[in-house]
Formats: structure tokens, C-alpha cells, sequence
């Protein structure tokens, strides 16, 4: 099976010529669910910025469903990888829920019509069909974080990109976000510290240390050999 | 809220509520009948609109300390009707808008605008200023409840203190706006906002614009 996200030697150094990534080997097969683990400024946020080409690589490369992370593809890659951020109050920038949903694929250029359609499909997937036309800052952290992954699922992306789902939601709050991911057929690569939270969705993580990937294999073989 | 007025079309409102604005601003000389009669036109569009008649008039005073700079110059100028008819278009102005306002959803007021051809970049921002004035108020409420949990108090902030908790303030702001800049990038903002389809401008709407301005004209003409 191809995979879905494929990247081979992957460098990317900030202006001040910090190395952040140092030649990254990583592959996502579709379907599969691959938690990032490992201590902050170790470069996995700055790894899943690549994926969608919101941060270029200053070498090697990153292959999307067989599309090269390239200035030309972006709006393809874009649709493709879809990147669910750490702070929702950022990501819902829209007046209301509904056409916050609704953004991608309006930007994309899909008819209105359709966009809707999908807007509403995501957001029932996600429970929040019924808050619709609610302003998004009348809603919980939950409900927020699942407005921002409606936002995404409207996109129709093949990979699914979380960055620290978990931060401000309560104990409900993160195993309805579990169930919820669970239950998404797509790709996705979870950054966390929340390594529970990572056990209830991925079989598989890889651990990053000072820009590389310094192992990757089961979640409790990779916490047992970190200390983590 | 559902009302005859918030059943208006936005755009319909904004004419309606601009011609109100123009007249009121071009009472040159105390024309105290016209403006009484603005103001009773405009508490009934407050009452039309379901709108708490009280608050609605209390508020539009929020303007009057800006205006009050200009009405002292020109009442220490020996111009004592001048400065009050400032204090009064002023009033009456800021009483226009703040019924548009309360009466109109900013999405369908910002839609409204666009197809009367306000600049997108403008309306853009008056979307997002709208959208984060919240976010960043509570950030601010963060930082004071920060600080008066270390100081004690923060009722006597030092000038140094207050700007330097601005600098903060403003600093926080700027990540938060490359926050959502680089979350639109990464769901294909593209520099253009996407609307959606915008309701359509029907008679009644037109009518209302259409009564609202020449009651503006009317009384302006008559009664001023």
C-alpha cells in the first residue's frame, strides 16, 4: 500500500540558522493513526507545518496522497492535509459556526450550495449541527475544538493533522474528542503529550528529539524507553 | 431578535441610516424642532425594533466626552448655541448608528455593506476586530488578574507599568493575529474572503429606505 504522506530527509532551518528538523524519515499509511511524542521545541509542530506547506523545507521532500508539498500544489496539498490547531479561538475566525464550517472549501472555490452541504455534514459529524448559527466565542472549549475539526472534515482531507487536541478540555470533554477522532476514517498524526490520549487512538508513535526521530515504534515501548 | 426593523435588509438599513446621518449633520444652526423630531423618530425605530428605549437613548450618549472638547471651544468662544447643536449631532449621530447596529447581525450588516461597495479590506476589518475584540478584552483580563494577584491591587498602575502592560497587551495581539493568519492560510485563504450568498433586497426594502430618507429630507427641509 502507498502511503499517504511520505517524507524523505526533510531539513528546515529558522533565519538565525537553528536547525529545527534534521533530515526527518516518516511515513503515514491511510487509515493509520501515528501519535508525535517528545519535549517541546523538539520539532514536531514545525514538522506538521510542512505537511501542508505552511512552513518550506530547506531540504528534502514531502509527498501528500502522491503530490509533491510544492509552491504549485499548495492549494491541492492544502485541501488534502488538514491541520487542526492547538488554540481553536484562532482557527474559528468566521461570525458563525456554521460559516466558519463552511471557509475551506468556499476559499476552494466548491459552489455555495454544496460548501453548506458540507459544512452541515461535518458539523453533524462532529455533534455541533444544532450551534450552527451560534457565534463561535458563545461556545465551550469542547465545542470549539470540534467546530475547528468540523472546519477541516469539510475540507474532505485525506490526513488529519491534531496539534495538542486536549489542551483546555476536560476529562468529557477528551474522550468525546477521542470517540469522536475514532471514528474519522482518515490518516491522522497526532502531536501530543497526552500519551492516553494518544494510546486510546494510535497503535504506533514516533519520538522526536532535538529535530529528529530518535525512534518510532508500539506508544508503551516508546514511553518505557523515554521515560516518558 | 425578530422585529420589522431587524427584517430589513442590511443594505436598506445603512442608506436608510446614512441619509439619516447626512441630514443630521448638516444642521448648520440651532434647529432645535428638527432635532427633537429626529429624536422622537429615532426612539421610534428603537421601540419598532423591540430595542430597550431607555438603554438605547442612555447609550448613544457615550459619544458626548468626545464631542464635549469641541462644544467647550465653542462655548468659551462666546457660541453657546453652537456648542450645544455639537452636542446634539453628536448624540443624534451617535444614536443612528447605534440602532443599525443593535438592530442588524454584523454578518448581514458587513454583507450589506459589500453590496453598497464598502472596501472588502475594510469590511474584513471590522469582521475580525468584531471577532477578537472579546478574545483580546479577556486577555487583557488575564494580565490584570495576573498582575493584581502578584501586586495585590492594580488600581495605581504607574504610567511605566500601564504602557509597558500595552506593550504586552499589543504584543499578544500580534501572535494571536499570526495565529489566525497562518490557521486561514492553511484552510486556503487565498487574500479573499469567502461570502456567502447574500439575502435578497426585496421592495419593502426599498420602500423603507426610500420612507426613511424622505422623512430625514423632509424634516430637515421643514423644521430646520
Amino acid at each position: 500500500m502507498n502511503p499517504v504522506v511520505q517524507v524523505r530527509g526533510l531539513r528546515y532551518a529558522y533565519e538565525d540558522g537553528t536547525e529545527a528538523l534534521k533530515g526527518i524519515d516518516f511515513d503515514l499509511q491511510p487509515g493509520e493513526c501515528v501519535a508525535l511524542l517528545g519535549a517541546n521545541g523538539s520539532g514536531k509542530t514545525t514538522f506538521a507545518l510542512h505537511l501542508n506547506g505552511l512552513l518550506r523545507a530547506s531540504g528534502g521532500t514531502v509527498v501528500v496522497d502522491g503530490l509533491e508539498v510544492r509552491e504549485e500544489n499548495l492549494k491541492e496539498i492544502r485541501r488534502r492535509v488538514g491541520l487542526v490547531f492547538q488554540d481553536s479561538e484562532s482557527q474559528l475566525f468566521m461570525p458563525t459556526v456554521l460559516e466558519d464550517a463552511a471557509f475551506a472549501p468556499l476559499a476552494a472555490g466548491v459552489a455555495e450550495k454544496v460548501a453548506l452541504e458540507r459544512a452541515r455534514r461535518a458539523l453533524e459529524q462532529v455533534g455541533m449541527a444544532h450551534k450552527a448559527h451560534k457565534a463561535p466565542w458563545h461556545l465551550s472549549a469542547g465545542e470549539k475544538k470540534r467546530v475547528a475539526i468540523a472546519g477541516i472534515l469539510a475540507e474532505e482531507p485525506k490526513v488529519l493533522v491534531l496539534d495538542e487536541p486536549t489542551t483546555f478540555l476536560d476529562p468529557p470533554g477528551q474522550r468525546g474528542l477521542a470517540e469522536l477522532l475514532a471514528s474519522l476514517p482518515q490518516a491522522k498524526i497526532l502531536i501530543t503529550h497526552d500519551v492516553a490520549f494518544a494510546g486510546r487512538l494510535c497503535s504506533s508513535a514516533v519520538f522526536f528529539q532535538e529535530g529528529r526521530i530518535a525512534a518510532r515504534g508500539g506508544i508503551t515501548a516508546i514511553v518505557h524507553e523515554f521515560h516518558w | 431578535m425578530d422585529s420589522p426593523l431587524h427584517r430589513r435588509h442590511a443594505a436598506g438599513k445603512a442608506i436608510a441610516g446614512l441619509g439619516m446621518l447626512i441630514c443630521i449633520a448638516s444642521l448648520g444652526r440651532p434647529a432645535w424642532r428638527a432635532a427633537g423630531a429626529y429624536l422622537l423618530l429615532l426612539a421610534a425605530g428603537t421601540a419598532a425594533a423591540k430595542l430597550p428605549v431607555p438603554r438605547i437613548l442612555l447609550g448613544g450618549a457615550v459619544v458626548l466626552p468626545f464631542a464635549a472638547g469641541i462644544a467647550v471651544i465653542a462655548a468659551v468662544s462666546g457660541d453657546s448655541e453652537r456648542a450645544a447643536m455639537v452636542l446634539v449631532r453628536a448624540y443624534l449621530s451617535s444614536l443612528t448608528t447605534l440602532l443599525l447596529v443593535a438592530s442588524t447581525p454584523l454578518p448581514e450588516l458587513l454583507a450589506g455593506l459589500e453590496k453598497l461597495g464598502a472596501p472588502e479590506f475594510l469590511l474584513q476589518v471590522m469582521q475580525f476586530v468584531y471577532r477578537y475584540l472579546m478574545v483580546l478584552r479577556e486577555e487583557a483580563g488575564a494580565m490584570r488578574d495576573a498582575a493584581a494577584s502578584r501586586a495585590g491591587t492594580v488600581r495605581v498602575l504607574e504610567f511605566r507599568k500601564a504602557a509597558g502592560a500595552a506593550g504586552v497587551l499589543f504584543a499578544r495581539a500580534h501572535n494571536r493575529a499570526q495565529a489566525i493568519h497562518r490557521a486561514m492560510v492553511a484552510r486556503g485563504f487565498e487574500g479573499r474572503m469567502p461570502a456567502l450568498r447574500q439575502l435578497p433586497f426585496r421592495m419593502p426594502d426599498a420602500v423603507f429606505a426610500a420612507g426613511t430618507l424622505a422623512v430625514a429630507v423632509a424634516v430637515r427641509a421643514v423644521l430646520a
